[in-house]
């Protein structure tokens, strides 16, 4: 007798169980689906906003988004999946590469970065897009975070030479990038990070300009 | 009355079994996010809305729920919640999402939405339950905005940093001038329990003045005082 109830028990409440699941799965599938298109169209323009704080609107007149070389993984740039090179072009000349970066040694794991590098070689800009860096400590390599709003410390990059980027090391390491005081693994960990950028935009300028649009380098 | 009722949850949930400093629930947005007042209050104000409509679902579906899998029922149904707080709010306050987005998903690690959802919305009628919730989202909210202000002021001697990123054009203070060295142990994680050790030990305190004060005055008989000893928290019945 004990059986059967433990057994209709169970059916029961496994029944419910399912009745829930399916319910509340067709909820988040319905929410999911409704906003899809307005959060892509929110990535998009958030995307272009980053782009507009390291490569200036004027630097380039081509369509920047759809302009890209898809690289696999890439252990320069720090990719284990690999990312995209956005190409930035004025009437058609190289103008700047944008390259996907990761900086895998921060403080609390990967730090991801977008570089821009001109074509001459200097860095442009360099945006943190998504790091775990401790608050208030290490994460004034985020502009937003940064307390010094005037001169924030990412800012520093975009002063960099051609010439300069055998310097960009922290200054503990013999380069020429500051820091701040007991943080120093996230500043070292960006610093180190747009420096192989900046030799892998170097060596690779003309491949990365050639490949076709959407393809692999 | 009901007004009564509802006045009756609320100063529960904000003064007498307010989660941060009473019930010690929800410790890990505490330590993680309290350390400066903008982010304290955004989580605050983000575990409010989910715990509102927590209580309220779970209430509204109380008597469909068998007391055997309720647990995962509740966790089933706070995090749908959450997720579709979460589309929601990157697809229409795309503005806030940024600011909030990254503390939506950690709400569902904060037990004290199961605890008030399993002690509370259980066994209580949907409109008391929105309104407890409200009031422990409140109550935690407080906590960690003061928690976020202390760390915040000791910690790097600013408060409000990071305000402009939800009311543009205004900006935080910087209090102790621009060569404030900082104070580390107040930014990293032991600095909130410590800071959290000083909010519990201060409401501990105030309380057993109150109560050393009702003793010594015995009220009258009648007298509307005799509310001080707390009375039996509602979700005991």
């Amino acid at each position: 007798m004990s059986e059967t109830t433990a057994l209709g028990l169970s059916a029961r409440t496994g029944g419910v169980m399912v009745a829930f699941t399916v319910v509340f799965t067709a909820v988040m599938a319905f929410t999911y689906d409704a906003t899809r298109d307005q959060i892509q169209a929110s990535a998009t323009e958030e995307k272009m906003k980053l782009i507009s704080e390291v490569l200036p609107g004027a630097a380039y007149d081509n369509a920047l988004l759809d302009d890209y070389v898809q690289l696999g993984p890439t252990r320069e740039l720090g990719l284990d999946e690999g990312g995209r090179v956005y190409r930035a072009r004025k009437a058609g000349q190289p103008a700047a590469l944008l390259l996907e970066t990761t900086a895998p040694d921060g403080y609390s794991g990967r730090i991801d970065l977008i570089v821009a590098i001109n074509a001459d070689g200097s860095v442009s800009g360099v945006r943190a897009v998504n790091h775990r860096e401790t608050p208030g400590l290490g994460d004034y390599i985020d502009p937003r975070k940064d307390r010094d709003k005037k001169s924030p410390w990412i800012a520093q990059f975009s002063d960099l030479k051609a010439a300069d980027v055998p310097a960009c090391k922290v200054k503990k390491d013999g380069g020429q990038i500051t820091y701040h005081t007991g943080a120093t693994i996230s500043a070292r960990a960006v610093t180190n990070a747009v420096g192989r950028a900046a030799r892998f935009a170097a060596d690779n300028q003309n491949r990365l300009f050639a490949a076709k649009s959407g393809g692999p380098l | 009355m009901d007004f009564q009722a509802h006045k009756e949850i609320a100063w529960n949930g904000i003064w007498k079994q307010n989660t941060g400093v009473v019930q010690i629930l929800g410790l890990c947005p505490i330590l993680a996010i309290s350390t400066n007042v903008v982010n304290a209050v955004s989580l605050g104000l983000a575990t409010i809305l989910v715990m509102a409509l927590a209580n309220l679902a779970i209430s509204a579906l109380r008597n469909f729920i068998p007391y055997e899998i309720r647990i995962p029922v509740f966790i089933l149904i706070i995090a749908a919640l959450v997720t579709v707080v979460d589309l929601a709010f990157n697809a229409y306050l795309h503005e806030l999402y940024l600011v909030l987005g990254i503390f939506i998903p950690l709400i569902v690690t904060n037990c004290i939405v199961l605890a008030r959802v399993e002690a509370f919305a259980a066994k209580n009628e949907p409109a008391h339950s929105t309104t407890d919730g409200i009031a422990m989202g409140v109550g935690l909210t407080l906590v960690l905005a003061v928690l976020g202000a202390m760390r915040e002021i000791v910690g790097s001697g600013t408060l409000f940093s990071g305000i402009e990123m939800i009311f543009p054009g205004t900006e935080g203070l910087t209090l102790f001038g621009d060569n404030y060295p900082g104070f580390l142990v107040a930014i990293l994680p032991p600095g909130a329990f410590i800071a959290l050790g000083f909010l519990i030990a201060g409401r501990n305190w105030i309380e057993a003045r109150k109560q050393a004060r009702a003793r010594a005055n015995p009220p009258a008989s009648g007298a509307p005082q005799a509310s001080v000893e707390p009375s039996a928290p509602a979700e005991a019945a």
